[in-house]
């Protein structure tokens, strides 16, 4: 993995820290253009793996890395599935059957939609899981994805289920699939490891909260950095200036003196601050030995 | 351990089922819900014990206590099924759709001395408890005006196929959304005695209100604007935003953040100056111990749980408290009429008044 990889909240009008910030945020980035700007500021900062949601509006953007790919050869794609809002409004909607329905695949080779047919009636979810996974990462063909996430909504809803075969049909298909990576987002770290643990899954990507402020990371900081120090997983650190509420230096130090913190995903809409915030990892990771 | 059951496993049940079985106090020894195709994955796939018929479920299992998430027309039967039973009980919002059967369950309940809750998570979140704190404490001086806003981009389109589209079934912005804001303005400054300028419409819905707007009318004067809608595209998710106007000053608080603008400083805020100070989620916000779409819902859980350890049947968000919403509502849609105060009580008035005569 890259050490630093941009996150996509800022494009999709998601601010934890506020709603005004937010909407301003998501009128900003109105246009593919202006999401695909704020890329190739990233891009020319050195950051080259984009860590998003499938949101549907991130179709747009895999179209345009396709047509470019001379000028990001080196360009990646780290998908996190699946956009919760997406699945919410239609279960409201629709009702939690229909959802699902509409969510498999609806046209295309026959044999697909039959094969969604027969699995949603024979509630095999394992089958269920796998083409909702392809649903998801059918916008992402032909693009290297080389890390394909669980989202935190899913992950916990299913850890707090206690559904916890599904984490292992997770991580098969995207492995065998997609020869990828699984990895998951999740705000309940400790009580995820354990079940990876128990499933066997051996040394996870994990994204999660890693911030001074023990903002949403759950079971508390001391917790999270003993954690961190002592179990055998690949942290990725996100909301690491809690949504703006630590200051940069102080926020981006206090990560990358945790051991063995692979990788940090960050999210901003200007270069100054992305150029601010790649520029700090860079020499606070050197000053801490880390890779 | 508390044995708990949950009946309604709909999208709210499973944040809840979810919630619920990673309480380290709470045993959630069954659920229960009409799907038999959903109980059948979670019974497969997550280990929990399914019932299709819910009094079986609380005739065959030693509970303590039940969650009911079912769409809103059977919460009073369930509740009371449940109370009968001498189970404590936490129930969805709303409470009820019919007054009548509020005060007979707020009644039983406190007859029998059980907890009892209702999941009006809004008190839950940092932002608006500080908000209904500062209110109280008296830092806006005399409160004059409120303004409770809800948008979401809920009912798009015309075609309602769930409960929700249902009149009967309790559907609609009214009770299933408007319920949130009028609880929160309750919690924040009070409940009004009566509401005129009522506004309700259908936009896409046929049978059910897509938006609700009218004024509030509170006892002492003062006066309040509720304005819902749940079919607005513009807003990602349901956006609730509150606002409390008082002669020392205003907040303005969503699930975010609280804007507090003073003009005289109060010592409930010490480290405020004049003008402007905004505290956010990252301030405001207590840790939970599990996490699923917000600090708040589990943060309710924890509180039921907690409730029942401690034996608190006082606590927040009581089927009590809950009812003043639900009589609200029922002010609004013309079924019950208000306490409209006396004309010519003004509480800017009285407040200046009674500062002149301090």
């Amino acid at each position: 993995m890259d050490r630093v990889l941009f996150g996509d909240n800022q494009f999709f009008g998601v601010n934890h820290m506020s709603e005004d910030k937010a909407r301003a945020q998501a009128m900003h980035f109105q246009t593919t253009q202006a999401i695909i700007d704020v890329l190739d500021a990233a891009h020319q900062e050195g950051i080259r793996t984009f860590m998003c949601t499938t949101h549907d509006r991130m179709s747009e953007i895999c179209d345009y890395f396709r047509a470019n790919r001379d000028r990001y050869p080196d360009y990646k794609f780290y998908p996190c599935m699946p956009y919760a809002h997406k699945y919410a409004n239609a279960v409201t909607e629709h009702g939690m059957i229909e959802a699902l329905r509409m969510f498999l695949p609806q046209g295309g080779a026959m044999s697909a939609m039959l094969k969604g047919g027969v699995a949603l009636a024979g509630k095999d979810v394992e089958t269920i899981m796998q083409l909702l996974i392809d649903a998801e990462m059918k916008m992402f063909h032909d693009l290297d994805t080389p890390v394909v996430f669980m989202q935190n909504v899913i992950t916990d809803l299913l850890l707090g289920l206690r559904m916890n075969d599904t984490f292992r049909m997770f991580h098969d298909h995207v492995r065998k699939k997609y020869q990828a990576e699984p990895g998951f987002i999740t705000m309940n770290v400790p009580r995820l490891l354990d079940v990876l643990d128990s499933l066997g899954i051996e040394n996870p990507i994990v994204c999660a909260n890693i911030n001074k402020i023990g903002f949403r990371m759950c079971g508390g900081k001391e917790h999270y950095e003993q954690t961190i120090a002592t179990r055998r997983f690949r942290p990725v650190a996100m909301s690491v200036l809690a949504s703006g509420a630590i200051a940069p230096r102080e926020a981006i130090e206090y990560v990358c003196r945790q051991p063995r913190v692979e990788a940090i995903v960050f999210g901003a809409s200007s270069r100054g601050n992305i150029r601010q915030t790649k520029a700090l990892i860079d020499e606070l990771s050197i000053n801490q030995g880390a890779a | 351990m508390i044995r708990t059951a949950m009946v309604g496993l709909g999208k709210m049940g499973l944040s809840h089922l979810a919630i619920l079985r990673a309480h380290p106090a709470l045993e959630v020894v069954a659920g229960c819900d009409s799907s038999a195709y959903l109980t059948d994955i979670l019974s497969k796939y997550s280990g929990l014990k399914c019932h299709a018929d819910f009094d079986r479920m609380l005739d065959e299992e030693k509970l303590d206590a039940l969650v009911v998430a079912t769409p809103s027309k059977l919460h009073a039967t369930m509740v009371e099924a449940a109370l009968k039973r001498g189970l404590h009980v936490f129930c969805e919002k709303p409470f009820v759709l019919d007054v009548a059967d509020g005060q007979r369950l707020v009644a039983m309940a406190e007859a029998k001395g059980l907890v009892n809750q209702v999941g009006y998570h809004f008190r839950f979140v940092g932002a608006f408890k500080e908000a209904a704190r500062l209110v109280k404490a008296g830092v806006l001086g005399a409160v004059h005006h409120v303004r409770i806003e809800a948008f979401g981009p809920v009912v798009l389109r015309p075609k309602g196929a769930t409960w929700r589209s249902a009149k009967s079934e309790g559907g609609g912005a009214l009770y299933d959304y408007a319920c949130h804001a009028i609880d929160l303005v309750n919690f924040v400054v009070g409940a009004p005695a009566a509401v005129d300028g009522v506004v309700r419409r259908g936009i896409f819905s046929r049978d059910v209100d897509d938006e609700v707007y009218c004024t509030l009318r509170y006892a002492d004067g003062a006066s309040g604007q509720l304005s819902v809608n749940w079919s607005d595209e513009s807003f990602r998710k349901m956006s609730t935003k509150i606002s409390v106007w008082g002669t020392h000053g205003r907040i303005t608080a969503d699930r975010q953040e609280c804007q507090i603008f003073l003009r005289e400083l109060h010592p409930a805020l010490p480290d405020a100056s004049k003008g402007w100070t905004v505290r956010y989620t990252t301030d405001l916000t207590e840790e939970v111990w599990y996490y699923l779409r917000g600090e708040e819902y589990s943060a309710q859980i924890d509180y039921f749980a907690e409730s029942i350890v401690k034996g608190r049947t006082q606590g927040e968000n009581t089927f009590r408290s809950a009812l003043e919403a639900d009589r609200i509502v029922s002010m609004i849609t013309g079924q019950s009429v208000g306490n409209p105060p006396p004309p010519g009580a003004q509480a800017v008035r009285k407040g200046v008044l009674a500062r002149m005569f301090k």
